[in-house]
């Protein structure tokens, strides 16, 4: 067995490729809604996570069920990875009633609070002190549970970030904040926006661990998330986790990607997260080359059918309008 | 029966709903030993301890967020933000978290928060710490806004906030909080939504909210050695507002004076005289509608100055003469 098959102890090897059909579920429901929007069968504006499939899955497969996440304006894979069907997600960006939010979400604000999703966010930042808000929950009422709070390298400059995380880490709430540094805010280049290599390093100044993973290596996400899941749990407070990766697509649909090379985007698909997760699980014998064609030819039917639930569902009436404002 | 200052109102509510759900707590800076920023939480860490009366860093966005989250996942928080001008640095939480949450989730989840501030102008704390802001959260669907006057409002209606399931913004008016009145010792609950009428009369209507229910009530009093009988009428809640006790009000005098401390252009004076211009009490009014608030300007140091940009007594008594044509 190689390094990279070092699982945390949350992770069984027999999860693995139910893990790498998550990784597929995701980039096939991305590339079909990139598709939809370019059609113009889907309004409004989306965010795809084409390209970070692995800090998604890696981070939330060793979560257990009843610990919750919050999620960001690119918050498909977080979705998926915490258990949302795709059928629920392609109703939901088709504005039908069968959708996560009965159509009245969106993209941006799918949530699933019963099982534990909090929901993606339209505001950068605005997921940190949910987060912790839900931890504290978790702390008041002894509930044992973790909340994984996502967030990209742009919130990392919105003073919810301090505030939150500061929090946090004097009330030692059980919470994880997982950085997916995809190098870009909206068009502005991370190195650009902030002055250090590493945003983890702002642990520091909350007193907390801060760690750089990989963040296309499902492994490495996994066992850097893993061990800061155990200190959370452990009730020795929340920690930082810096996930390195790369948007594949740009930042929303509308978006010719004018700030970057298209040489910088090529060097970033060598590491594919899908592939060199196969790599690795046929390497290690998990599965051959033609179960894991058959596991992508799954994901890649489900989506599809997705999208048969999606375009037979009924659409919201007018009455919907005005429901749900108040509980 | 007993007299309690309103300050006292408020703390016993919270000190009962605490004794009677574990669930409820209380977050927010320098309300633990110290006792909050006016005294409203003296004593109660004593009793509650420091998890339940949580003492924060300086951190609006935190503290509100973190009940937002503590809300969403079974909590019922009670934030305490020390002067109702920081809502800027909670606004994110409020207006995009807060309100929308229940409506985006297409009605899963719900966020039942109370966040308690003082408000209004009179104690010398000049520009960033006097103004009136509710008609910002008024104007807000998904928050429920509450703007007590007396100690046996803001008992009752700051137990009906705890047990409502959505976000509740409660406006206590600095001057308020000596104010006394008889308040029963038991626990006990005024509905949302239920105006109260604290004067009846049957010349002119006054609609007065917070500080300015007690100026008005004052000025009917002036008014009465005239001859004149005001019926002053406090709707205690703003979101939802009873609308039909004002229009019954009406009907019956025939003249409306809309009596705010919060600046007029743009307050919800406007909201209120459109409600009525719009209802079937149109037909029934005998002089144009008048609205009284506050001056366009910064709340001034000076006491001098600070008296001038709010209504007073004199003003109130000067615009129902007005409304009956009797200057």
């Amino acid at each position: 067995m190689t390094q990279k098959l070092k699982l945390p102890p949350h992770v069984k090897e027999t999860e693995l490729k139910g893990l790498y059909k998550q990784m597929w579920l995701i980039r096939f429901f991305e590339e079909k809604v990139d598709e939809f929007f370019a059609k113009g069968m889907i309004h409004g504006t989306t965010h795809l996570s084409v390209g970070q499939e692995a800090s998604a899955v890696g981070s939330i497969a060793v979560l257990n069920e009843q610990d919750k996440i919050t999620s960001t304006h690119r918050g498909h894979g977080h979705c998926i990875a915490k258990g949302a069907t795709v059928n629920g997600m392609m109703a939901e960006l088709f504005g039908r009633t069968t959708g996560y939010c009965k159509g009245k979400g969106g993209s941006m604000h799918i949530a699933d609070v019963d099982k534990g999703n909090l929901g993606a966010n339209g505001i950068v930042g605005g997921g940190f002190a949910i987060a912790a808000g839900a931890a504290l929950t978790s702390q008041m009422k002894g509930a044992g549970y973790v909340v994984l709070c996502f967030f990209g390298d742009g919130a990392s400059n919105e003073g919810s970030f301090h505030e939150a995380i500061n929090l946090a880490s004097i009330w030692k709430l059980p919470v994880v904040f997982i950085c997916e540094n995809n190098q870009y805010g909206m068009s502005g280049p991370v190195r650009e926006m902030i002055n250090i290599e590493d945003i983890a390093a702002r642990a520091a100044s909350y007193g907390i661990p801060g760690k750089v993973v990989d963040g296309n290596d499902v492994f490495e996400v996994m066992n850097g998330v893993s061990e800061a899941v155990d200190r959370a749990r452990n009730g020795e407070g929340p920690s930082i986790v810096e996930a390195k990766t790369y948007r594949s697509k740009g930042h929303s649909k509308s978006d010719a990607k004018k700030y970057r090379t298209r040489e910088e985007e090529k060097e970033w698909l060598l590491r594919d997260p899908i592939k060199l997760m196969a790599k690795v699980l046929i390497e290690e014998e998990i599965f051959t080359q033609q179960e894991a064609e058959e596991i992508k030819a799954d994901a890649k039917k489900e989506v599809e059918e997705s999208v048969e639930f999606a375009k037979n569902s009924p659409e919201p009436t007018l009455d919907a309008l005005m429901e749900d404002i108040y509980a | 029966m007993r007299e309690l200052t309103y300050l006292e109102a408020v703390r016993e509510a919270m000190s009962q709903e605490m004794r009677a759900n574990e669930d409820v707590f209380v977050l927010g800076e320098d309300i633990g030993v110290y006792g909050g920023a006016f005294g409203v939480t003296r004593g109660m860490i004593e009793e509650f301890g420091p998890e339940r009366i949580r003492n924060t860093p300086i951190s609006e966005a935190a503290i509100s967020g973190t009940a937002v989250g503590a809300a969403l996942t079974g909590m019922r928080p009670i934030v305490e933000l020390q002067f109702s001008d920081f809502m800027t640095i909670a606004m994110d939480n409020m207006v995009n978290q807060a309100a929308k949450i229940r409506y985006m989730y297409g009605g899963k989840g719900k966020v039942p928060m109370v966040l308690r501030t003082p408000a209004g102008s009179g104690t010398g704390a000049a520009a960033q710490h006097s103004q009136s802001l509710e008609a910002w959260m008024a104007h807000i669907p998904g928050l429920k806004v509450v703007q007590p006057s007396t100690a046996y409002d803001a008992k009752g209606l700051l137990k009906a906030a705890i047990d409502d399931d959505n976000p509740v913004i409660f406006y206590e008016h600095k001057l308020c909080y000596p104010k006394k009145s008889d308040v029963p010792e038991e626990a006990y609950s005024i509905p949302l939504g239920k105006a109260d009428i604290k004067k009846q009369g049957s010349d002119v209507t006054i609609v007065a909210t917070a500080i300015m229910v007690h100026k008005s009530l004052e000025a009917a009093e002036e008014l009465q050695k005239e001859g004149i009988e005001v019926e002053v009428i406090d709707p205690r809640t703003l979101v939802p507002l009873d609308i039909e006790t004002i229009v019954q009000s009406v009907k019956k005098t025939g003249r409306l004076v809309v009596v705010h401390e919060a600046v007029k252009r743009g307050g919800f004076g406007g909201e209120i005289a459109s409600l009525i211009a719009e209802s079937e009490a149109f037909d029934y009014l005998d002089a144009p509608i008048k609205r009284l608030g506050g001056k366009a300007v910064p709340i001034p140091y000076n006491p001098e100055l600070e008296k001038a940009a709010v209504p007073v007594v004199a003003d109130i008594v000067t615009a129902v003469k007005e409304t009956l044509n009797r200057l």
